[in-house]
């Protein structure tokens, strides 16, 4: 589904600033694979997520989707093939526009876009469809304006807009962070049941241990642009949270630093 | 003080009222302060006039000045998108550059149409008493394009380009091409500028190489004055808002030259409206606890 392979990415090249984000990293995805990412601040995380967003070149390497060449490809043509979910609630959704304009963009993800009508009866019927899976009663309030929206809605909104228009691959970076608990536990859960009925494959960085483990079926661990720890099947099951970190410390030789990590909760 | 100023102002209003749409598509909407506009003002009304001088129907003469003006904006857009330009330097590397151009269309620094058919005395000849006819004019054109804006800014093209304004790295990761978005949007706008550019030379009777200064001003004034007073909760109350703001100046300057002010001090005292208009959220947030009158103190964000 997805390959990286050997990727090395650096940023300000030949300057003093120069600093290697990602140092050859392979990843291999199947079809349907959940990962979560987890990794001290500046292990390369989001890095790695902007690389296959093609926010950014890569150095070195290759990125394949489904087989495909798409690292030479610029941002806005594999975005036809990529769903996204940013930190910040703001850079998911635009503010001055409604939301089943929001979602009208997002239902034509990759598409031509044409002068038919961004909102027509049909379309309106499905984006209720899907709002009404938040049960936060956006489907009454399609011509809101999504600037008048919470930070937890909108985040809930920018899920549904990632998904609608069926990605073949989703990229979340810690879209749950900047969320008071509870929200993010319902965008959390929201996002969870979205990627199970539509079968996304995902990478989801997170700096929530436990939920890095209870989350998807494999947890890759990042250092210093690198992978260092791999973790899926039968052994992950029965991890917790302390092996997770024993293990950290042995593959890295170093303790687990990351600003926003929660241990539990 | 006598009110007969009146009809001519409403009918200036009506007459740049494609013009400030177009502002209001290029700052509001694509978020991209656009220079452009005052040599594109120029452009559409030397075009126009050219033409008709050449006895080309007015109505065809104004077409022409229109697709003339888009291609205007694409060239700004192609120095922003292609060449890297920053926006404000684009729009005045273009307005410069047109002010040859125009003399080039023209052939001289102006252009009469008196005694010459235009659209304005077609509509007269078509029956309409003669002090109607401009007013209709710009009532018919005002409409039409306030209905076409209107209709396509909610096109899921026009919803690219209103979300390229708004949140350029959440439409692009969406899979829009927002080089593009932007070219259409400065073309449109352009279009919108050389439009009125072409119905006031017929309306004026005269063409003149500096007919387009400080058209930007006028166009932000009019903008803001809109917003000011109408709102713009909805997008058809924002169009609309454009139009009225139009008028209202046209209105606000007609009444300060009846009460005496040199007509040279008007580009003076229009930039005085945008710059308190501008700086008024900051004064407002400033001196709000000694002015109370001023409102909430709170300085937000120009475009909503
Ligand atoms: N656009 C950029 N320009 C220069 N350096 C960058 C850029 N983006 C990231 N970096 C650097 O690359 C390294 C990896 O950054 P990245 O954002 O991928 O880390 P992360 O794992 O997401 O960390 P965090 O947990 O803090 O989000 C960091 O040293 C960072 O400073
Ligand atoms: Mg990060």
């Amino acid at each position: 589904m997805l390959d990286v392979n050997n990727v090395t990415k650096i940023f300000n090249r030949g300057n003093i600033n120069e600093k290697v984000a990602l140092t050859g990293l392979s990843l291999h995805l199947d079809p349907g694979d959940v990962v979560t990412i987890i990794g001290s601040n500046g292990a390369g995380k989001s890095t790695l997520l902007n690389v296959v967003a093609g926010v950014f070149p890569i150095d070195k390497g290759e990125i394949l989707i489904e087989g495909r060449a798409v690292h030479k490809e610029p941002e806005h043509v594999r975005a036809a093939y990529i769903g996204r979910v940013f930190q910040d609630p703001n850079l998911g959704t635009a503010a001055s526009m409604t939301i089943e304009e929001n979602l009208a963009l997002a239902l034509r993800r990759g598409n031509r876009l044409g002068l038919r009508r961004g909102t027509g009866k049909k379309r309106r019927e499905l984006f209720r469809e899907r709002l009404k899976l938040l049960g936060l009663g956006l489907e009454d309030r399609l011509t809101t304006k999504v600037g008048l929206l919470s930070g937890g809605q909108r985040q809930a909104l920018t899920v549904i807009m990632a998904t609608i228009a069926a990605p073949k691959l989703l990229l979340l970076d810690e879209h749950t962070a900047a969320l008071d608990p509870k929200t993010a536990q319902t965008v959390l859960e929201l996002t969870e049941q979205v990627i199970a009925q539509e079968q996304l494959t995902t990478l989801m960085v997170t700096h929530n241990m436990e939920q890095a483990l209870r989350v998807g079926n494999r947890t890759i661990m990042m250092h210093e642009g690198r992978i260092i720890l791999d973790i899926k099947g039968a052994k992950r099951q029965n991890m917790k949270v302390s092996d997770l970190l024993q293990m950290f410390e042995k593959a890295s030789g170093k303790t687990f630093a990351n600003d926003r990590m929660l241990l539990s909760n | 003080m006598s009110l007969a100023f009146l009809p001519g102002a409403l009918e200036q209003g009506l007459l740049w009222g494609p013009m400030v749409l177009g502002v209001y598509l290029t700052f509001r909407v694509l978020d991209f302060p656009d220079l452009t506009v005052d040599g594109c003002f120029t452009l559409g009304a030397a075009t126009a006039a050219r033409l008709i001088l050449m006895d080309q129907d007015p109505l065809l003469a104004t077409l022409v000045a229109v697709l003339v003006g888009a291609l205007a904006g694409l060239i700004t857009g192609f120095l922003h998108t292609q060449l890297k330009i920053a926006p404000l330097l684009a729009g005045i590397l273009t307005m410069i550059g047109l002010y040859s151009i125009n003399l080039r269309v023209m052939g001289a620094a102006n252009l009469s149409l008196l005694r010459i058919d235009t659209t304005i005395t077609k509509i007269e000849n078509a029956g309409l008493p003669e002090q109607f006819a401009a007013g209709v004019l710009g009532i018919a054109v005002c409409l039409l394009v306030l209905f076409l804006l209107y209709i396509f800014l909610q096109t899921e093209l026009g919803l690219a380009i209103r979300a390229t304004g708004d949140n350029e790295q959440m439409i692009r990761s969406l899979g829009v091409n927002t080089n593009t978005t932007k070219m259409i949007g400065l073309a449109l706008a352009n279009a919108l500028c050389a439009l009125s550019g072409a119905l006031v030379a017929q309306y004026q009777s005269y063409a003149d190489i500096g007919m387009g200064i400080g058209m930007i001003i006028v166009g932000l004034a009019s903008v803001i004055i809109g917003e000011t007073l109408i709102g713009n909760p909805t997008l058809l109350r924002a169009l609309i808002a454009a139009i009225i703001g139009s008028i209202i100046y046209r209105v606000v300057i007609a009444t300060v030259l009846q009460m005496g002010l040199p007509s040279t001090d008007l580009k003076l005292l229009t930039a005085l409206i945008v710059t308190v208009a501008l700086a008024f959220p900051v004064i407002r947030s400033r001196y709000s606890s000694s002015l109370p009158f001023l409102g909430k103190g709170e300085v937000r964000a120009r475009r909503q």
